[in-house]
């Protein structure tokens, strides 16, 4: 997918006047942060299983490489195929190749935002294979040519119109705003994609190192379709997905859906473990495991390591003050909100993705209901640091920080700066005790006023009083 | 001889010093109050956050190991500030733990308290008197709350001021979208969040905005002003120490 990240200031601008964006964003807001805190509020022991999930995942990324080579071992023991991939370009051929092989022309897809990191659609369609979604939401996104704006919810920033508009487009019926008809006409004509497909493709929310398993959480079970009905299953996923055994992995179902839906539990949790054996009804023939890293593995013993704990629960965009006035496409690349401004810049760069993690006013939030305890805000403190040392951040914010901190690290000049600007502003604001303009402030005073100080600065006073 | 005083060091913090000078004298009353001796350590600037959170490691640092200088020595540190306070006990992080400096660093954040939660320990509450009357909404910086945890502080010291109406907003906990240098650098979105805030208070029907740091205090006066709302705003020492007479943030003068 093509980065967009450094647009990030002008699709801001064009979100916030987007009046349709904004009310699906608003229906965001109402629905999930509410949800979420009802459901903790019916686990007393919420916080203790996210401490013991934290404590989990360290232990995992301590062992990662043990875990996913017993997690091989497994799949394999199973009579699946694991490839292991370095790139998303890796990934990409990897999964076409064996498209190839079975001669597929369609595959059916489940969600999975590690096939929008790869940009697995654009590069299968170029090469003769038509990828179709099978989530309801993806599926929009697919008539519409559209990107997923948030990583469980992928189309919430369109509105029931948008829905509409889109199925009236392109399955050539009457027009219904009936949300109920919708589901219907997008039923049936999923349910001929899923017979017609070669290959199925899903996502993973977890890997089972004792069982060579991979689990799907979904609402919809459009899932079970898509890797039961083709004759081959791809799972593609990333490494820091794996977990020890079944047992770990309801510790992290219990937090994934509360913190995400506010749901006790998602719908369907689907596990799967290797091809059809001997005597089984159903299920498909191979069952191939596309394994990515993509940057990961750089990640691990350093800072951002703490980020690989993520679970993709999606409660720090729900609860991101920036997020819901921006959507998620504003961010630019796959993932967004607070997640996306620290994973962001480690698969696209900092150079193009430098004002993501900018671009929060710290307000901790994330971090707060993070169900793994990552501390968003921190990480995104290192990306700033990482611009700062390389020079890339804006040559008017290095030089205004270092003239601001010339002065604030020499007291007595900050005392004559801060006499001086107080002095300046008051006697701009006269009576008025405000500024409505002030020069170079306009980012300030475009939207609001600038209360003037009420007196000299309080060094000045007191050093009078105390003389 | 009575026993001296324990001595605290007023963290004045930047914006009280240059924007509202009253908020630093009500923290020195309020602590004078409290019993402690108030003294103001001329070395001081600022915190460091706008370097920190830019990436500025390297000012951040200098700018820290003056402040741990400038007060080594007080029992305490106190400053009208959640988050000024909060940048204090980031000091650690900003030292190697084999530099001598960090070891300092720690000892300030052991001593280093935002002041509503200071007096919620050490201020008898029968000896706050304010005269102030009327309804109020109180706004929950972000620094404070999640970095402190300063939540029912504020509120618990106003509950003893029987004048004192708390009407509580809606998001009460959310970003007012000041951000320090954020609210320059994506003024569009600053410029949302501050008007759901703005919203927000104009909806509870009090008269008077409270918070505990002047940042947002400053964005949150200045959007109501702006949009020609008719609710002050104040710090909220200013109400407790009984300090009404400069007008309200960003209001006129008194003739
Ligand atoms: S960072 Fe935390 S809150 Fe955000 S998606 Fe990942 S696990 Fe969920």
């Amino acid at each position: 997918m093509e980065v967009r990240s450094p647009e990030f200031k002008q699709a801001a601008r064009i979100a916030l006047q987007d009046a349709n964006l904004q009310q699906a964003l608003g229906n965001l807001k109402a629905g999930f942060p509410g949800k979420r805190a009802a459901a903790v509020a019916r686990l007393p022991e919420f916080d203790q299983l996210r401490d013991q999930a934290r404590d989990l995942k360290n232990h995992i990324l301590e062992h990662l490489d043990l875990y996913l080579e017993e997690f091989e071992r497994n799949v394999t023991a199973n009579g699946g195929t694991v490839h292991w991939c370095r790139s998303a370009d890796d990934a990409r051929r990897t999964i076409l190749d064996i498209c190839r092989a079975q001669g597929a022309k369609t595959v059916t897809k489940g969600k999975s935002m590690v096939s929008e990191e790869i940009g697995l659609n654009d590069y299968l369609e170029a090469h003769g294979v038509t990828p179709v979604e099978t989530d309801l939401g993806e599926y929009i996104l697919q008539l519409r040519g559209d990107h997923p704006s948030h990583i469980v919810a992928p189309a919430i920033h369109l509105t029931l119109n948008d829905v509409a508009t889109a199925f009236h487009e392109h399955h050539k019926r009457p027009r219904s705003d009936d949300p109920a008809v919708l589901m219907q006409e997008a039923r049936e004509m999923l349910r001929k994609q899923f017979v017609a497909a070669d290959v199925g493709i899903t996502g993973a929310n977890f890997l089972i190192a004792e069982t060579g398993s991979t689990i799907i959480c979904t609402n919809e079970g459009n899932g079970d379709l898509t890797q039961t009905l083709p004759k081959t299953h791809i799972v593609v996923s990333s490494i820091e997905k794996v977990v020890p055994t079944l047992e770990d992995m309801t510790l992290f179902l219990r937090l994934l859906a509360r913190s995400a839906t506010g749901q006790e539990f998602t719908v369907y949790n689907t596990l799967s473990s290797g091809p059809r054996r001997p005597g089984d009804q159903d299920g498909p023939e191979q069952f191939h495991v596309v394994l990515v890293d993509n940057g990961r593995s750089d990640m691990v013993g350093t800072e951002l390591q703490e980020m690989l704990r993520c679970i993709r629960c999606s409660a720090c965009m729900n609860h991101c003050p920036v997020y819901g006035a921006v959507g998620g496409q504003t961010y630019g690349w796959v993932y967004p909100g607070p997640m996306g401004s620290v994973l962001t810049p480690q698969m696209v760069g900092i150079e193009n993705a430098g004002l993501l993690p900018n671009a929060s006013t710290f307000c901790g939030k994330c971090e707060e209901v993070c169900p793994v305890r990552i501390p968003l805000p921190k990480l995104m403190r290192h990306w700033r640091d990482r611009e700062f040392e390389q020079h890339l951040s804006p040559a008017g914010v290095r030089y205004g920080l270092k003239f601001w901190s010339f002065f604030a690290r020499r007291p007595a000049l900050y005392r004559w700066f801060a006499g001086s600007g107080n002095w300046v502003l008051r006697l701009l604001a006269g009576k008025k005790g405000r500024l409505g303009k002030l020069p170079l402030a306009g980012g300030w005073t475009d939207h609001r006023d600038l209360p003037a100080p009420s007196g000299k600065t309080f060094m000045q006073q007191w050093e009078a009083r105390n003389r | 001889m009575a026993t001296p005083r324990p001595r605290v060091g007023l963290f004045v913090t930047c914006l009280a010093d240059m924007f509202r000078p009253e908020v630093a004298f009500a923290s020195v009353k309020l602590l004078e109050l409290a019993g402690f001796d108030v003294e103001v350590p001329r070395r001081q600037t600022c915190c460091g956050q706008p370097a920190f959170n830019s990436g500025d490691r390297e000012d951040s640092a200098a700018i820290a190991r003056q402040t741990i200088e400038a007060f080594d020595g007080f029992e305490y540190v106190v400053g009208p500030s959640g988050s000024c306070i909060g940048m204090l006990h980031h000091y650690p992080e900003l030292f190697a733990d084999n530099d001598p400096w960090h070891q300092r660093a720690v000892q300030l954040k052991a001593r280093a308290f935002e002041i509503t939660s200071f007096l919620s320990e050490h201020l008898d509450p029968q000896r706050l008197s304010g005269s102030f009357s009327g309804k109020v909404t109180y706004h929950d910086s972000c620094s404070g709350l999640r970095e402190l945890g300063i939540k029912r502080q504020p509120r618990e010291l106003l509950s003893n001021m029987p004048g004192v109406q708390l009407c509580e907003m809606e998001e009460a906990e959310t970003c007012c979208g000041f951000g320090g240098t954020f609210c320059v650098k994506y003024p569009d979105i600053s410029n949302r969040m501050v008007s759901n805030k703005s919203d927000n208070i104009r909806a509870t029907g009090a008269e008077l905005l409270l918070g505990g740091d002047l940042g947002c205090l400053l964005n949150m006066a200045g959007k109501l002003k702006r949009d020609g709302v008719s609710v002050e705003a104040r710090h909220v020492v200013e109400v407790l120490a009984d300090m009404l007479d400069t007008p309200p943030i960003g209001a006129e003068k008194r003739a």
